[in-house]
C-alpha cells in the first residue's frame, strides 16, 4: 500500500463537497432505480385478475373474505379462502398462525405473490386490528366498497 | 381542576416561550442588552411550567378523571396503575405534551448550566429553542388539547390498545422522545452559532454531550422499540421497516453522524459548515418523524391521530423549522470560514467517510420511507419493505463498517496505511477464517455472510486502539468509542446470525405430542385457560428440552382476549440459552383429521438472537462512558480555573 499524499488542493474543501455530492446523488438514483423495482404495490382482487402481477414481485391484495371460502388443509396450519370485491375473486393460500380477528365475512389485506394458476400465495395477513387501527387501505375499501360487498355476499 | 391546572401551566408556559424569543433576539442588539439577564430564567420557568402540566396529566391518567375526554378515550378504570400512567403518553396528545415538556426541561437546563459558550451565541440559542418549542405549544394548545373536558362524563373509559399495554411501552416513548428532542438543543446551537457566526472548537466542545446525551437515549429508545416487537408482536421479527421504525432510526443515523463530525470540529477545527449542516438535519429528522407518526398518514399501531388538520399543522411547523433552519445556512455557510486541512488517509478523513456513508444510508432510509406518500399522491399504493432496504443500505453500511474497523487507528491530520498495517493483520486473518467456517456450513446469503464476516473482524479491530496503552490511564471517551465499536460487532453479529441460522417450524399438535426445532425438542403438555386483571386467556404448557438429553424446562405461551377494548393479542413466550433463544408462539385450535383438536403451535430457534440488542446496550454504554469523560474534563477545567483565578485574587494580582 503506498502512502496516499497529502492533499495538496487549494479547495479541499469544494473536493470533498463534490465527493460528497456524487455518492449522495448516487445513492439518490440507487434508491429510486430500487424503489421501481422493489415497492410492493396494493392490489384489489378486480385489478389483479385483469393485470397479474408477476410472479416474483411482492404485492399486496386487499379483499373481503368471502362466505364459506375459508378452509383449513390436513396439517392444520395451512388455509385456504378466497378474496373478493364484489367484481372478482382470488383464491388464496397461507400458511400460519391467522390474526385472531381474520374471519369469513371481514376485510383482509394480505401480503405475498402470485403462485401458479392464478393462487395468491400469502406470507402474511393483515386484519382489521380494530376500530382505531385499520390498516389505510381497508380504510378506503371499507369506505367505497365494503357496503356493498357485504350486501352481495350475505 | 386538576386538568385546568394542566391547561392553564401549559398557556403559561407558551407565554414564557414567546418572552425568551423575544428577549432573547432583542437582547443581542445593543439596544436590548438589559434584556439579556432574563432569558435564563425565564427558560428555567418556562421548562418547570411545562413539567408541571405534565405532572397534571399524569395525575388525571393515574386516578382515571373520565370528565378528561382523554382518558375517557384511552384509559380505563381496570388497568393496572403502570398501565394507566402509561396510557398518558401511549395517545397523541399526551405525547405532544410529553414532547414540549422534554423540550422546555432540555431548554431550562441548558440555560442553567452552560456557561462555556460566549452569551451572545447562547441567547441566539435559547431563542432558538424558545421558537421551536413555540410552534409545539400552538400545536397542542389550538389543535389537540390533552385537558379537554367531556360532558356528560361516561360511566368507562375505552382502554388502551392492549398491544400497547406491556411494561415495554411505559418506558420506550419517553426515551425516545428525549433522544428526538434532545437533538432540539443541537439544532438551537447550531441556529445560534449561525446566527453570530461563532463556529468553531469551543461550540463543538459545547454541543457534544448534549448530542451525547441524546443519542444515548436514541440508541437505548430504539434497541427497546425493537425488543418490544420482537416479542410483543410475534412474528418473530426484531425489524420491520415499519415506517415508524425508519422515523426513530433517521435521526438516530444523523445524530451519530454529528457526534463524528462534532469530534472532529472539536479535535481538529475541521468540518466546520458540515457539523452545522448535521445539526440542523438531525432534529428535522426527529420533526419528520413525528410528523409521519402523528399525522396519521401512516398505518401503524404507533399512528394515533387520523386528523388531517393536525397533519398539515405539523407539516406547516416543518416548513418553517426545516425550511428557515436551512435558509439560515444557505445564507450564513459561505461565512462559515474554512477549517484545518487534513490528508485523505487519516482519522478525519475515515471519519468524513463515515459521515458520507451514513448520510446516504439516511438518504436510502428516508427515501424509502417517504416514497409510498409520494406514490400515494399520485394515486398508486405501494408499500416498501426489506427486499428495497435490506440490499440498499447493506451497499453503503458494509464499506462503513470496513472503515470502522480501520478509522480509529489513524492518527489525525496525515497518517499511512503502511504503518497501521500490521495491525490488521489479525483482523483480516479472523475475517478469512469466518469466511471458511460459513463456506463450510454452507446455505448462507450474502447479506448475512458479510455481516458475520464483518461481525469477527470488526470486533477485533475495535479493541486495538486499546493497544500499547496504559489502561488505567486511557481517558473514559476512548473506552467509550471501543465500547460502542465493540457494540456495533456484536449486534452485526446476532443480526447477521439470525437472519443466517433460524429455524421455523409451523405445526398442529395435539396435547402429549412433540415438535422438533433445531436442537430442541418441544412438547405441548396442557392448555389451560388462565385470567389477568384485564384479559382472559388460553396458556399452553409447553415442556421444552435443548438436544437429546438437555434438562426439561417449562415455556407458557398466551394467547391473550382484552375486554377493553376488545381484542386477542399472541404473549410469546422466551427460553434464553447462552447461544439464542427460543421463541414460542401459541396459535388457535384447528381441526384434526379424525375430529380431535389440535393446536397450532409456531416455534423459532434463533441462533445469538440477543446479541443484537446486548449489542445495542453496549453502543448506548460506550456513549455513557464517553458522556462522563467529557462532562469530567470540563467540571476539572472549571475546578481549575476557578483555582486559578482564586489564588491570583489571593496574591494581590
Amino acid at each position: 500500500m503506498a502512502p496516499a499524499a497529502p492533499l495538496k488542493a487549494k479547495h479541499q474543501r469544494l473536493v470533498l463537497l463534490a465527493i460528497a455530492l456524487v455518492v449522495l446523488i448516487g445513492a439518490a438514483l440507487l434508491a429510486a432505480w430500487a424503489l421501481r423495482n422493489q415497492a410492493s404495490y396494493f392490489y384489489v382482487p378486480s385489478e389483479i385478475v385483469a393485470h397479474p402481477p408477476a410472479a416474483d414481485r411482492g404485492v399486496r391484495l386487499g379483499g373481503m373474505v368471502e362466505r364459506g371460502s375459508l378452509k383449513t388443509a390436513a396439517d392444520g396450519v395451512t388455509i385456504d379462502f378466497v378474496v373478493q370485491d364484489g367484481k372478482a375473486r382470488v383464491p388464496v393460500t397461507f400458511k400460519g398462525i391467522v390474526p385472531s380477528l381474520f374471519v369469513e365475512g371481514s376485510g383482509v389485506v394480505a401480503e405475498g405473490h402470485m403462485g401458479p394458476g392464478g393462487t395468491f400465495v400469502a406470507d402474511n395477513l393483515l386484519a382489521k386490528h380494530d376500530e382505531n387501527y385499520v390498516p389505510r387501505e381497508m380504510q378506503d375499501m371499507t369506505r367505497d366498497q365494503a357496503k356493498q360487498v357485504v350486501a352481495e355476499t350475505q | 381542576m386538576i386538568a385546568e391546572l394542566g391547561r392553564a401551566a401549559l398557556w403559561l408556559a407558551a407565554a414564557l416561550a414567546i418572552l425568551q424569543l423575544v428577549a432573547g433576539a432583542l437582547a443581542l442588539t445593543a439596544k436590548g442588552s438589559a434584556l439579556a439577564g432574563a432569558v435564563r430564567p425565564v427558560a428555567v420557568v418556562q421548562g418547570l411550567l411545562a413539567l408541571t402540566a405534565f405532572g397534571c396529566l399524569l395525575y388525571v391518567f393515574a386516578v382515571t378523571d373520565l370528565s378528561v375526554k382523554l382518558v375517557a378515550m384511552n384509559s380505563h378504570s381496570m388497568k393496572p396503575l403502570v398501565f394507566k400512567v402509561a396510557g398518558a403518553w401511549g395517545n397523541h396528545e399526551g405525547s405532544m405534551l410529553l414532547w414540549v415538556t422534554v423540550m422546555g426541561m432540555a431548554g431550562g437546563f441548558v440555560a442553567l448550566v452552560e456557561r462555556r459558550l460566549p452569551e451572545p451565541t447562547m441567547l441566539a440559542t435559547l431563542a432558538g429553542q424558545a421558537f421551536v418549542s413555540l410552534g409545539f405549544y400552538a400545536f397542542l394548545l389550538l389543535a389537540s388539547n390533552p385537558f379537554e373536558r367531556l360532558s356528560p362524563v361516561p360511566a368507562e373509559g375505552n382502554g388502551l390498545n392492549p398491544l400497547l399495554q406491556d411494561l415495554g411501552l411505559a418506558f420506550h416513548p419517553p426515551t425516545l422522545y428525549l433522544g428526538y428532542v434532545g437533538l432540539s438543543i443541537a439544532f438551537s446551537f447550531a441556529i445560534g452559532a449561525l446566527v453570530t457566526r461563532e463556529v468553531g472548537p469551543a461550540f463543538a466542545r459545547a454541543m457534544r454531550p448534549w448530542v451525547l446525551g441524546a443519542w444515548i437515549f436514541l440508541t437505548l429508545g430504539i434497541t427497546a422499540g425493537s425488543y418490544w416487537a420482537y416479542y410483543e408482536l410475534g412474528w418473530g421479527g426484531w425489524w420491520f421497516w415499519d415506517p415508524v421504525e425508519n422515523a426513530s432510526l433517521m435521526p438516530w443515523l444523523a445524530a451519530t453522524a454529528l457526534l463524528h463530525s462534532a469530534s472532529v470540529l472539536a479535535a481538529r477545527n475541521a468540518l466546520r459548515a458540515w457539523t452545522i449542516m448535521l445539526g440542523v438535519v438531525a432534529f428535522s429528522m426527529s420533526m419528520i418523524g413525528t410528523f409521519l407518526v402523528r399525522s396519521g398518514i401512516l398505518t401503524s399501531v404507533h399512528a394515533f391521530a387520523v386528523d388531517p388538520q393536525r397533519g398539515s399543522f405539523i407539516l406547516v411547523l416543518l416548513a418553517i423549522y426545516i425550511g428557515g433552519a436551512l435558509l439560515l445556512f444557505g445564507l450564513r455557510a459561505a461565512t462559515v470560514t474554512e477549517g484545518e486541512r487534513f490528508a485523505l488517509v487519516s482519522r478525519e478523513g475515515a471519519l468524513v467517510f463515515n459521515n458520507v456513508m451514513l448520510t446516504a444510508i439516511l438518504g436510502i432510509v428516508l427515501f424509502g420511507t417517504l416514497y409510498p406518500l409520494v406514490a400515494e399522491a399520485m394515486g398508486a399504493k405501494v408499500s416498501v419493505g426489506p427486499p428495497y432496504f435490506n440490499p440498499m443500505g447493506a451497499l453503503f453500511a458494509v464499506p462503513m463498517l470496513v472503515v470502522l474497523a480501520i478509522g480509529p487507528l489513524l492518527r489525525w491530520r496525515q497518517d499511512s496505511f503502511g504503518r497501521i498495517g500490521r495491525n490488521l493483520v489479525i483482523p483480516a486473518m479472523l475475517a478469512v477464517a469466518a469466511t471458511v467456517v460459513a463456506f463450510a456450513i454452507g446455505g448462507i446469503a450474502l447479506l448475512p455472510f458479510l455481516g458475520l464476516v464483518l461481525a469477527v473482524a470488526l470486533a477485533w479491530a475495535s479493541v486495538l486502539p486499546l493497544r500499547g496503552r496504559n489502561l488505567r490511564r486511557t481517558p473514559l471517551p476512548t473506552w467509550g468509542m471501543v465500547v460502542a465499536h465493540f457494540g456495533v460487532a456484536v449486534s452485526l453479529f446476532g443480526m447477521s446470525s439470525e437472519s443466517a441460522f433460524s429455524v421455523e417450524k409451523l405445526v398442529a399438535i395435539r396435547v402429549g405430542e412433540v415438535a422438533e426445532v433445531g436442537p430442541w425438542g418441544v412438547k405441548l403438555d396442557t392448555i389451560e385457560p388462565v385470567a389477568g386483571p384485564n384479559w382472559t386467556a388460553l396458556e399452553g404448557r409447553l415442556l421444552v428440552r435443548y438436544g437429546p438429553d438437555g434438562k426439561v424446562t417449562r415455556l407458557l405461551p398466551q394467547s391473550r382476549s382484552f375486554w377493553a377494548p376488545p381484542q386477542q393479542t399472541s404473549e410469546s413466550a422466551l427460553l434464553t440459552r447462552w447461544n439464542g433463544q427460543l421463541y414460542a408462539v401459541l396459535g388457535g385450535e384447528a381441526p384434526g383429521p379424525d375430529g380431535q383438536d389440535r393446536w397450532q403451535l409456531r416455534l423459532w430457534w434463533k441462533p445469538f438472537v440477543p446479541l443484537i440488542w446486548a449489542g445495542g446496550i453496549l453502543i448506548a454504554l460506550g456513549g455513557v462512558l464517553a458522556l462522563i469523560g467529557r462532562v469530567a474534563a470540563d467540571l476539572k477545567r472549571i475546578v481549575a480555573r476557578g483555582k486559578i483565578a482564586y489564588r491570583r485574587e489571593r496574591q494581590g494580582r
